[in-house]
């Protein structure tokens, strides 16, 4: 009875307990194209921004050519540098 | 011989034939300069993600060739000099682009839309 009326002073830390995984190693990708658009929308969040390891969990060496496959597209007008609601 | 994959905005001022004239002016360089054209898109009149020199839209062309390597800074200038450029991007293809940009051409992603993606390649 009493554990309902616990409340938390701050929110419970609740685990991600999905195992993240490398899509580029586990697909076979090898190259990552800087002018296929809702490919690389995967990676970035609402603000354009690339997003992180830890959340989408690849691996070192496919974040870097999806962070420069992104620079790239946002050279040649493909993404954004900056918006406030992409998707 | 390297291969590269070069990507140029035009203007959209200009009318259809002078944005083929432009095209044109660089193909011509390439040839002229014992570059082998592999490849060439034309993605036409598309929105930008912003604007570029004011303009919301933009005239996309591909071109993906093989040459020697100082050609590109030659080209590049040439790039530079015409106004009716507003953007360009020369990329050096290595061999897993070039096999991507194979399997492209040869229309296999275009067959299985997958719903993940359309350049997932499935291993195995």
């Amino acid at each position: 009875m009493a554990r309902e009326q616990i409340q938390y002073v701050t929110a419970p830390k609740v685990e991600d307990t999905r195992k993240k995984y490398c899509r580029f190693k586990k697909n076979g990708i090898k190259y990552i194209d800087y002018k296929d658009a809702n490919f690389l929308l995967k990676f970035i969040n609402d603000q354009g921004k690339v997003l992180p390891r830890r959340l989408t969990g690849t691996s070192l060496k496919f974040q870097r050519k999806v962070a420069q496959a992104v620079k790239r597209a946002r050279h040649i007008g493909i993404l954004p540098y900056v918006t406030d609601s992409l998707k | 011989m390297q291969q590269y994959e070069t990507v140029i905005i035009l203007t959209p001022l200009l009318s259809d034939d002078a944005a083929k004239e432009v095209i044109a002016k660089f193909r011509s360089i390439l040839t002229d300069n014992g570059a082998e054209i592999v490849h060439e898109d034309n993605w036409g009149l598309k929105k930008l993600a912003y604007p570029i020199e004011k303009k919301t839209t933009g005239y996309y062309h591909l071109t993906e060739f093989k040459a020697p390597g100082e050609l590109i800074s030659k080209l590049e200038v040439e790039y530079k000099r015409d106004e009716r450029v507003m953007r360009f991007l020369t990329v050096a293809l290595d061999k897993h682009a070039v096999a991507y940009n194979a399997k492209k051409h040869s229309g296999a992603f275009l067959k299985k839309a997958k719903p993940e993606t359309s350049n997932e390649e499935v291993a195995g």
